[in-house]
């Protein structure tokens, strides 16, 4: 079965705490998934998840403090916001919406991470790769 | 006049208004042609591709492009104007960064050939006849350019040295590059030709926006009375102007409408309709409670695409729509 690729960007203070956790806890889940830790999830520009299909990944997961809990504040708030805006442009650039993937996960749902890792790599597998781009001139 | 320097202009899947933003530096251009030779401007004047392809290499001082690539005779005809050219300018938001007819890069090329050639309602062809790119009849064979999958910006076919912004450039904006060119005192290679700076920081309505910028609501241009003299964005109505770089004369602002971002990004954005997208999910001022408020809010943009890839698709990091 096809095997995705998944850029995952996890703020610093929850969920790549929690992804921690579950490593230190000895989870297992799916491989697929390549964590890029910031700050905070209100730090993913759109343009990196755009430049993260553009360069070959098959999902992307977004992972930030659930609402309320940012540590500065209101910073997943814009990631909701941004992340809303996406699901409308992705569909009409040909990538299906359901390849964008944002979940809250705090610093103590090390079994979330997991969980969420291996559905999201589940779904991509049945979606298949990303369409390609044409080139020709 | 043997020691003058030669220019080119040419265009390629551009409108034309391209051409007339030439003619539109008004007297000005007088001075130009004192200082230069025209050597191949087919839209304003009787040239062939020969006169091109018979002069040396380098030829030009400057080639003066507008227009995206969309078919096999532009890349011929840019390629031949690259060999031939010292340097070459991207005239225009087309040429700069695939422009509106860019948009088509929403479609695949059959769809487009299916639409024009069949199925749009003042089209009867029901012998169905579609361009071929080479025909022969009687002994004649004649020959049309390939249409490609998909728009190019100039600088996706040759290497571009500089960049004259704008839908079309305004005057000031052209009669600056050429009078740079002329006293050779051009910016650094690949700038593009006006300020890095944002439209906002430019716009007379900036000071009419709030310290904190937030909003409830998005309207569409057409369902409201605009205020000509408040900020756009604070009325709720998309402004492209905190994503697009100035150097128009804020003309679309003080005609009443809002930016639609034809100067394209500034300097060091990969993607300008991104950039925009990041700049308004910031001001919608909607909790995560409040999602549904929120997802009916964004109802007044029914095309994000369309809106905040108006002049950019084709150089954006987007490109086109997938489809394989
Ligand atoms: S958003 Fe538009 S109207 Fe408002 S200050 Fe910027 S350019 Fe001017
Ligand atoms: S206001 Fe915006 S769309 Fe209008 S000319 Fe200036 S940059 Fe272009
Ligand atoms: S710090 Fe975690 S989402 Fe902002």
């Amino acid at each position: 079965m096809y095997e995705p690729k998944i850029i995952a960007f996890f703020c610093n203070w929850c969920t790549y705490t929690a992804a921690d956790l579950a490593g230190v806890s000895r989870m297992q889940y799916a491989p697929n998934v390549r964590i890029v830790r910031v700050m905070c999830s209100g730090r993913v520009d759109p343009e990196l998840v755009i430049k993260a299909f553009d360069l070959g990944a098959d999902g992307v997961l977004i992972g930030g403090c659930h609402p309320g809990d940012c540590h500065y504040q209101n910073g997943n708030h814009k990631t909701l916001r941004r992340y809303l805006l996406l699901k409308k442009l992705l569909p009409q650039v040909g990538i299906e919406p359901e390849r964008l993937r944002l979940e809250w996960i705090s610093a103590s749902e090390g079994e979330k991470v997991r969980r969420v890792c291996n559905e999201f790599t589940e779904e991509l597998k049945k979606m298949g790769p990303l369409k390609k781009e044409v080139k020709n001139a | 006049m043997p020691d003058k320097p030669w220019v080119a202009f040419y265009w390629c899947a551009s409108c034309g208004g391209c051409e007339e933003a030439v003619v539109d530096i008004g007297e000005k251009i007088l001075e130009v042609v004192q200082a230069v030779n025209i050597g191949f401007w087919p839209v304003a004047m009787d040239f062939k591709r020969e006169d091109v392809e018979k002069k040396p290499e380098g030829f030009f001082v400057a080639s003066f492009i507008n227009g995206g690539v969309r078919t096999s005779e532009q890349e011929d005809m840019v390629k031949l104007l690259r060999r031939k050219s010292k340097l070459i300018f991207a005239f225009g938001s087309c040429s700069h960064l695939g422009g509106i007819p860019g948009l088509a890069n929403l479609y695949s090329r059959n769809e487009i050939l299916n639409y024009v050639y069949k199925e749009s309602p003042s089209t009867d062809n029901s012998q169905n006849i579609f361009p071929l790119t080479s025909f022969e009849d009687n002994g004649y064979a004649l020959h049309l350019p390939e249409f490609y999958d998909r728009v190019y910006s100039l600088d996706q076919v040759i290497p571009v040295d500089y960049y004259i912004p704008g839908c079309a450039p305004p005057p000031d904006i052209v009669t600056g590059a050429l009078e740079a060119l002329i006293e050779g005192n051009l910016p650094e290679k690949g700038s593009v030709l006006s300020p890095n700076k944002a439209l906002c920081s430019t716009c007379p309505l900036n000071e009419t926006k709030p310290e904190k910028l937030l909003i409830r609501q998005l309207k569409r241009p057409h369902e409201v009375q605009a205020d000509p003299d408040k900020c756009f964005l604070t009325q709720g109505l998309l402004c492209m102007g905190p994503a697009t770089r100035t150097g128009c004369g804020e003309r679309c602002i003080k005609a009443g409408m809002p930016c639609r971002g034809c100067f394209g990004p500034l300097d060091n954005v990969l993607d300008q309709g991104l950039s925009m997208l990041s700049a308004l999910a910031s001001i919608l001022d909607f909790s995560p409670e409040e999602l549904s408020k929120l997802e009916e809010t964004l109802e007044a943009c029914p095309d994000p695409a369309g809106t905040l890839y108006r002049f950019s698709l084709p150089a954006s990091i987007v490109k086109e729509k997938r489809r394989k």
